[in-house]
């Protein structure tokens, strides 16, 4: 058989899956693109439609990641179902049938199972864009516009992967489901979507550079798990999906980065040394760090409530079915069935914090979130370097796990970021301090203004250090389409 | 398990429900106390239930026919987002022993049924109004309920998860109300109880599961409309005020036997023998419903009601090995007759009477349904008159004294017939206990009709079949203490299963349907390794690892 390495361009729906070769996907995949096509239309706001945007396309799935830039009108992207190329005689990495070849069919008994993880995974997709459909009126330039749709249409393209495996493997309820995937919307009060992080508005540019870094960083977790998944198909999409998962994550880390680095050459240029003075740091029009520590401490805390319970059936079952594996799952080197394995799971006992040793098996999620919270620690510290750089005293922290929760064993009890457990009364009055206000909202809204001019940047933000595919800084990777 | 149950509570201690009463419409709202189970060893997570919550559900569906008359519309709705209610908590199943666990199935069965009848009995028709995941136990709360409402949100949806995931049946009526009450075509019916995400949005409605499929963002509205509408219809222009059910007068003593105002429960458990005695009323009926309403729980119909109804539940869960229940009673026959005359001469005009008389209905039907042998002793002294012969009538077997007894100067034993013996108190295949007695010579039933008032001893009650044996002096002892004995020596498995047999004749209903099918299938099933081995899927719930099957079929 050929290596599906080269996609398929000549049909309406790009692949390197032989669409042409399956009538029945195919047809299936061409009665709901009108559907998709018209989501996206009633999405994004008009004139940006209508422009012109320098995005990159994937023209191969081969390990280097061939991509072709150029402009393109967004409703003309080429969205495809683009698998990683099959590894020949791959076997499930773990749970009870480890060794096994792996499935290249549904297996019926985890019908229901793959088919649930398979939509809340695609039910985050288009999610994201929903949660972000205003940010293009006021990005602080064309650079930030163009990764903005760059994500948007990204998230689209991992939507069409999702919808593929579910029309491909899942039959008429398969099918189903990817209709209801473009019926829920994101904090509709209709059918909103099924994750709360989810329904959260994404209302400035700082929470989009957030959420990119810690609820787009849940997503490659999620994804890496599903990668080992002995399920071929999923495991295949969701390898590919990582390679451009990862480019959501570098908007993030640099985009933070970048609103760090303005405010601290403003406070060095203006002579201020105590990060605190709010108010006066403010007045010249840039985030005072405390400000983006809030930020942080909301789309962190709530990104951690998509792992899910820290005790969970549903992640046990999924793990022992070799349907979803752990980060990493093929450099850890136990048995891989954690059939009598303990992991140290945070329980709270008479209020006190505490480690117990549970079942690995239930214990699933909590490892994958305490992968994810070392994960996220990285750019963490490399905002720090960027502050210590300039002299500055202030760090950014990650909160404790326990702060901020709706889901797991400390939901709404009133922690603080350093994990110590407060009065309800006390928590109520001190909150404000560790999570954005309405003043705090306020602000930052008030510096969302456009900067459109190819090279410029808006005054709380610095440029980045490189272009997109290399090019110059005045580079127009936007043009706008003046209505 | 050895911890007292205990089914008595009242609104300030509930843990696990809140109602809000709103005019003829109450909100019944499930919000489950994770952290409030009744045994240690699970989590009630996402609503999800066990003894105690169903305890609270029963208290609540009895306090809102006698304290809250004037509600025509419950609508039973969940307190957290995303889920109405998972169902049974699988591992209390999977930790519960087997008694427990059709224990349990059982009495929630009886809730089930109680609130499934209040609209057709009293007017008070359950709504459920599902928003979130309705899953197993969970979507079986919404079936015994008169309209099931459901979101189309796109993720909310009704299911019987058991055989996929659990290795178990819905155990409280969910698969005989799919296929009796919802009438959902069988093949489909197949299709719901295999998949265990179950059915959503408008095919839940086109296949029958649930009766209305509502947009979103005007499904509480609808529900709230609906709700008055069905209120208003149900109460209309009935300004009715409930009386308060307080605490009962109960004391337990040392050695197991437990005393009630009117009824002593004594425990022999050397023997396995509980006796309950039950004592007729020592002043006359109320002269009329002002002093009835006034009187209250206090009114001596309500208060036996009641006492009985927690000693039979009392007995059931913590008196394992009491496996005869004998009943007598003592008292003054003509009293027991005034009360039950005063009770159903008003019935018709006053709503207190009427749930007084249905309350009735429902503890003769869990005398039937507890899974004991059943004795009655119709001693001197006895009352056994009207709905109190009823008992006889349940019970396996009974005994009646006959002739004077030696230095026993109470009355002569003697039972009496009313009208209410002839329809009021049917039983679960919906046949008086006499119809049911006589199934096979319907005309002794006419000939016991004849009977009615008459006080008949030991011969008559003999002559008519309303007693097994008659003795008299020189017999009496030697013949009951022997029948106990032997009853004493035979497995108390082969006993249940006989009696359940024995005690159902006649028609089938959704109700015999719904308990028969409980004892035979899902009592079996939950003794098999494929669920409660130690690979079995109960057991395994929650490790992921899957259940392990022995694949022949039985």
């Amino acid at each position: 058989m050929a290596e599906l390495v080269n996609v398929e361009y000549d049909t309406l729906i790009p692949n390197n899956v032989g669409l042409s070769k399956d009538r029945r996907v195919q047809k299936a995949l061409e009665k709901w693109h009108p559907g998709y096509i018209n989501w996206w239309n009633d999405l994004i706001p008009r004139e940006f439609q209508e422009s012109l945007v320098y995005l990159r396309t994937t023209v191969s799935v081969d390990p280097k990641g061939w991509a072709k830039f150029d402009y393109v009108k967004m409703p003309e992207y080429r969205w495809g179902i683009l698998l990683a190329p099959e590894v020949e005689g791959r076997t499930i990495p773990c749970g009870e049938h480890m060794g096994d070849l792996a499935w290249q069919e549904v297996p019926g008994e985890y019908r229901a199972l793959l088919q649930r993880l398979i939509v809340i995974q695609g039910d985050t997709e288009p999610g994201s864009v929903e949660q972000q459909r205003f940010l293009g009126k006021t990005a602080p330039s064309l650079y930030d516009m163009r990764n903005l749709f760059q994500v948007n249409v990204e998230e689209g393209r991992h939507l069409w992967a999702m919808v593929y495996l579910l029309q491909k493997y899942f039959g008429r309820n398969g099918r189903e489901e990817a209709d209801d995937l473009l019926r829920r919307s994101s904090g509709s009060e209709e059918a909103p979507r099924m994750l709360g992080a989810f329904n959260e508005e994404t209302p400035d540019w700082l929470s989009f550079f957030m959420f990119t870094y810690f609820t787009d960083r849940d997503g490659k977790m999620q994804l890496e798990s599903l990668a080992q998944s002995g399920f071929d198909p999923m495991s295949r999409t969701c390898r590919f999906m990582l390679t451009e998962e990862a480019h959501h994550m570098f908007v993030g880390e640099t985009g933070v980065g970048r609103v760090i680095e303005r405010t601290c050459q403003v406070m060095k240029e203006n002579g201020i040394e105590d990060p605190y003075d709010v108010d006066k740091i403010r007045a010249l029009g840039v985030i005072d760090l405390p400000t983006i520590q809030k930020k942080l401490n909301m789309h962190y805390t709530l990104s951690l409530d998509l792992f899910g319970q820290e005790v969970s059936t549903n992640a046990a079952n999924a793990f022992n079915a070799g349907i979803k594996g752990r980060y990493m799952e093929h450099r850890l080197t136990d048995d891989h069935k954690l059939t009598d394995a303990t992991y140290p799971v945070t329980q709270l006992e008479n209020d006190a914090i505490v480690l117990k040793d549970m079942p690995a098996l239930t214990a699933v999620n909590m490892r994958l979130r305490d992968d994810y919270r070392r994960d996220a620690s990285g750019g963490v510290g490399r905002w720090n370097k960027l502050i210590a750089k300039h002299g500055i005293q202030f760090e950014m922290v990650l909160p404790h796990e326990a702060f901020n929760r709706e889901i797991g064993v400390f939901a709404k009890k009133p922690f603080d970021p350093d994990g110590k457990l407060l009065g309800q009364t006390e928590y109520d009055e001190r909150v404000g301090d560790w999570l954005p206000n309405k003043a705090d909202g306020d602000f930052i809204a008030s510096l969302m203004v456009p900067c459109t001019e190819p090279g410029e940047y808006a005054g709380w933000i610095s440029p980045p250090k490189i272009g997109i595919d290399n090019k110059p800084g005045d580079f127009e990777y936007v043009k706008l389409h003046m209505a | 398990m050895s911890k007292l149950i205990d089914f008595q509570t009242d609104p300030s201690r509930y843990r696990h429900w809140r109602v809000e009463y709103d005019g003829a419409v109450a909100r019944l709202i499930m919000d489950v106390d994770e952290h409030g189970g009744l045994f240690d060893g699970y989590e009630l997570k996402l609503n999800s239930y066990d003894l105690g919550v169903d305890i609270e559900l029963a208290d609540i569906v009895q306090r809102m026919r006698f304290e809250h008359p004037e509600i025509g519309a419950v609508v039973m709705q969940s307190g957290k987002d995303r889920v109405f209610c998972a169902g049974a908590n699988i591992k209390m199943l999977g930790g519960a022993p087997h008694a427990h666990k059709v224990n349990f199935c059982k009495f929630t069965n009886e809730t089930r049924n109680t609130y499934e009848n209040s609209g057709v009995e009293s007017g008070q028709h359950f709504l459920a109004a599902v928003k979130g995941a309705c899953a197993g136990g969970g979507y079986e709360l919404a079936l015994a309920c008169d309209q099931i409402y459901m979101t189309d949100d796109s993720t909310t949806s009704v299911a019987l998860p058991e055989v996929p995931l659990l290795a178990v049946l819905p155990g409280t009526g969910g698969l005989t109300r799919v296929t009796d009450k919802r009438k959902v075509r069988r093949d489909l019916a197949d299709v719901f109880c295999s998949i265990e995400e179950g059915i959503k949005g408008k095919r839940a409605k086109d296949w029958r599961l649930v009766d209305e499929v509502i947009a979103n963002s005007k499904f509480d509205d609808f529900v709230a409309e609906r709700a008055m509408e069905v209120a208003q219809t149900a109460k209309a222009g009935k300004d009715i005020k409930g009386i308060q059910l307080g605490p009962l007068d109960r004391t337990f003593h040392d050695d197991g036997s437990l005393t009630y105002s009117t009824v002593d429960v004594e425990i022999d458990r050397a023997n396995g023998i509980a006796t309950i005695t039950i004592a007729g009323p020592d002043v006359p009926p109320p002269k009329g419903l002002d002093e009835l309403h006034g009187l209250g729980d206090q009114f001596w119909m309500l208060r036996l009601a009641r006492e009985l109804d927690d000693a039979l539940l009392h007995l059931r869960f913590n008196e394992l090995e009491a496996g005869v229940i004998v009943f007598k009673s003592q008292g003054d026959p003509e009293l027991v007759a005034a009360h039950e005359d005063f009770l159903f001469d008003h019935r018709d005009e006053d709503w207190l009477s009427n749930e007084i008389c249905l309350n009735w209905k429902r503890v003769l039907k869990r005398v039937d349904m507890t899974s004991r042998s059943l004795v009655a002793l119709v001693e001197n002294g006895s009352c056994f008159v009207g709905v109190l012969a009823e008992l006889l009538f349940a019970v396996d077997r009974s005994y009646m004294m006959d002739g004077d007894f030696e230095e026993d100067n109470r009355h002569v034993a003697a039972l009496k017939l009313t009208p209410e013996n002839f329809g009021p108190f049917p039983m679960s295949n919906d046949l008086t206990r006499l119809e049911t007695r006589f199934l096979g010579a319907p005309e002794m039933v006419e000939e016991a009709k004849a009977e009615i008032g008459e006080s008949l001893e030991a011969e008559d009650a003999e002559r008519l079949g309303l007693v097994t044996f008659a003795y008299d002096d020189l017999d009496w002892e030697d013949e009951v203490r022997i029948f106990l004995e032997e009853r004493g020596s035979f497995s108390p498995d082969a006993l249940t299963g006989m009696e359940a047999n024995l005690r159902f004749p006649g028609p089938e209903t959704m109700e015999t349907r719904i308990f028969g099918r409980l004892t035979a299938w899902q009592n079996w099933i939950f003794q098999r390794p494929n669920a409660v081995g130690e690979g079995g899927a109960l057991q395994r719930y929650g490790t992921g690892k899957r259940g392990e099957y022995d694949r022949r079929r039985v």
